[in-house]
């Protein structure tokens, strides 16, 4: 398996177009994903509700592309994005959104609930805060067993509001444990905007911690990676915890059926957070610089959604658990 | 209770030493146990029960933790989820209550919500029972609660042999289990092996054999069953004594053999009656042994009240030998 170092050493030595590329296909994948399932959803294909990481996907792209495939990820219930940056595929996870024994949790998990050892990921998790003290331990248990591997715990700005957060963090720094804590702050906890849930700044409650606390453009998959290169590689090195704060947009609805949002926020704030879209920006940037051309980024493109549109008739098409599962792994 | 015959190969020690016992053997046994908790370290807890470990495992084995339960506590959730057996300290069982979500919804749906893929082996050892003149918030059994929910199995053990036994299987249970220890018991003792052994989950103990009514008692509520039965002999009704050991898994089969052989069953144990273990343990009963029960299932349990100061108020609150006494004797007909 191609591992990050090396596109690493590529990018050093003049020839990191690879990356960019790569990480350009991811954030497609996630985006091109999203769509699906809110096709899905509209078509009432779907059970239940799905929460979208659309305009988000420079976050979850940026930091997976800095980890190893052994480090670990916990993930939120807006959790699509990061699966698939920590390399889950989209087959299995539409299998899983749709309760089909060929998900990723055989159904029994669905849209909030990915989980899957074989990347790293410890689950994405629907209490707010509730994935803070698995990263914590997954890390403890890291640095425990010598194995050098990072955690990353993922979690939407709602989760400032939890005390658990501030408690792990706590024991991160006094521990000097190889996690990061990654703050997406897409400004809204469900219909709420942050400001209005968060006093002070956001920042300085980790950097009470001693911790570095850093905040990024999270619409910028190339500043997103480089700091979280940085702050992991720290970490590895038995250097501690570290705090950073992605400032980012939820393009869409809390969740799939929150389509009439004008009552908390405004079209026009959409549009402009539309307009700093992370992978125009980044397709933007590969063209100027003649990393690719624009037929390339557009054949990409198609190639992904044909990709993806296999995987929704793989998953439409698989079958649902039998009736005898239903009491399977109550217990291990 | 297994047989445990000659002074060659047991001898009489505490409670406390009884757990200390199975902690020590199981970090000798497996590095990957960690013991976590608050003043857990040189101060082997305010009940002393730890004391020692430290001196042999070191402080990278036996760590002591800020006063953050839910942080702890969720940090072992994922310690287990990665590869080490944490054994967490959770001081009084009062304050599993900070702990609730990372027990409930995340150690005790990882297994299942993850298709199988992840497991959460890890311990939580905690405390029970009144009568330490301690208050409304240090004095409540909550057992109940833990044994409400899918995923979580809860330990109750009611002497030194069942303390060791089975908290040496919960620490290699690849499941998170609840291991709650009765603070009066600490200082009680009982004989032990010398021999290493494990008790099963699951696996109910007929701590006394009688013929004329069952008692399903419960880790602090077992002594006071077995002195009650020991009243009721005088009187000439025989009294069994079972004691479940674990709520979850539950031996079915032996509380209800036992009341279906007896015809009268009196379930229990120091938690709150209501929607309490003692509501299930009776109904488990009355569901099995209904056309062989001679009487209404009673149960016994704390007074649904806030666990009170005052040390006459406290002890009104929990069952004693002369409620399960008179209980027993009314539901014989012998009042």
């Amino acid at each position: 398996m191609k591992t990050v170092a090396d596109r690493r050493t590529k990018i050093e030595t003049g020839t990191g177009a690879e990356l960019w590329l790569h990480m350009y296909r991811q954030m497609t994948a996630i985006r091109l994903f999203e769509e699906q399932v809110n096709e899905l959803y509209t078509r009432a294909l779907m059970p239940g509700l799905a929460h979208l990481y659309v305009g988000e996907e420079a976050v979850a792209v940026g930091v997976c592309e800095a980890l190893t495939p052994e480090d670990y990820i916990t993930s939120t219930h807006r959790g699509h994005g990061h699966c698939l940056a920590k390399g889950a595929a989209p087959d299995r996870m539409f299998a899983e959104l749709l309760g089909k024994e060929a998900g990723y949790c055989k159904g029994k998990g669905g849209s909030m609930h990915i989980a899957d050892p074989t990347t790293g990921n410890l689950g994405a998790n629907a209490i707010v805060a509730g994935s803070t003290g698995i990263a914590t331990g997954a890390a403890f248990s890291a640095k425990q067993l010598g194995t050098k591997q990072v955690a990353v715990c993922f979690f939407g700005e709602g989760a400032l509001g939890q005390g658990v957060l501030y408690e792990v963090m706590n024991l991160a720094q006094l521990w000097k444990l190889p996690v990061i804590y990654v703050c997406e702050n897409n400004f809204y906890n469900e219909y709420t905007h942050y400001l209005e849930t968060t006093a002070g700044d956001i920042q300085a409650r980790a950097a009470a911690f001693g911790m570095p606390a850093e905040s990024v453009d999270g619409q910028d998959v190339r500043a997103v990676h480089a700091i979280a290169t940085r702050l992991v590689e720290r970490a590895r090195r038995g250097e501690g915890p570290a705090f950073l704060v992605c400032n980012t947009y939820r393009m869409r609805g809390h969740h799939v059926g929150d389509i009439n949002r004008e009552y908390y926020r405004s079209k026009k704030e959409e549009q402009e957070w539309g307009d700093r879209d992370p992978i125009k920006r980044l397709g933007d940037w590969l063209i100027k610089e003649k990393h690719a051309g624009a037929e390339t980024l557009h054949d990409m493109e198609s190639e992904i959604r044909r990709e993806m549109e296999a995987a929704v008739k793989f998953a439409v098409a698989a079958a649902y658990p039998g009736p005898e599962e239903v009491d399977q792994d109550v217990y291990a | 209770m297994p047989e445990i015959a000659t002074k060659e190969t047991t001898r009489e020690i505490t409670f406390a030493e009884a757990v200390r016992e199975a902690l020590a053997e199981e970090m000798r046994r497996d590095s990957r146990v960690v013991i976590l908790g608050e003043d857990v370290a040189e101060a082997g807890t305010p009940f002393k029960v730890l004391s020692g470990l430290v001196e042999e495992f070191g402080t990278q084995r036996v760590i002591d933790t800020p006063i953050s339960e839910a942080g702890f506590t969720g940090l072992a959730v994922g310690a287990a989820m990665t590869g080490l057996r944490p054994v967490v300290d959770i001081m009084f069982g009062d304050f599993i209550t900070l702990t609730m979500d990372q027990m409930v919804n995340q150690a005790a749906k990882v297994h299942y919500m993850s298709g199988g893929k992840w497991k959460v082996p890890m311990v939580m050892r905690t405390t029970l029972g009144a009568a330490r003149r301690s208050a409304a918030q240090h004095s409540q059994s909550l057992h109940a609660w833990f044994s409400h929910v899918p995923g979580l199995k809860v330990v109750l053990p009611s002497t030194p042999y069942d303390a060791k036994g089975l908290l040496k299987t919960a620490i290699r249970d690849e499941n998170p289990v609840i291991f709650f220890e009765d603070k009066m018991m600490f200082k009680m003792k009982g004989p032990v092996p010398l021999e290493e052994y494990t008790i099963p989950l699951g696996v109910a103990d007929v701590k006394r054999v009688g013929t004329d009514i069952t008692f399903v008692a419960t880790s602090s509520m077992v002594q006071v069953a077995l002195a009650a039965a020991v009243m009721l002999e005088e009187i000439g009704i025989s009294a069994e004594v079972i004691d479940p050991r674990t709520t979850w898994p539950l031996d079915e089969k032996t509380l209800v053999e036992s009341a279906k052989k007896t015809s009268r069953a009196i379930v229990i144990d120091e938690g709150y009656g209501r929607y309490g273990v003692t509501a299930e343990l009776a109904a488990v009963i009355a569901e099995g042994a209904f056309f062989n029960l001679d009487a209404p299932v009673k149960r016994l349990g704390a007074m649904h009240v806030p666990i009170p100061f005052s040390p006459p108020l406290e002890d009104a609150t929990v069952p004693n030998e002369q409620m399960v006494f008179d209980a027993a004797r009314k539901l014989c007909g012998r009042s």
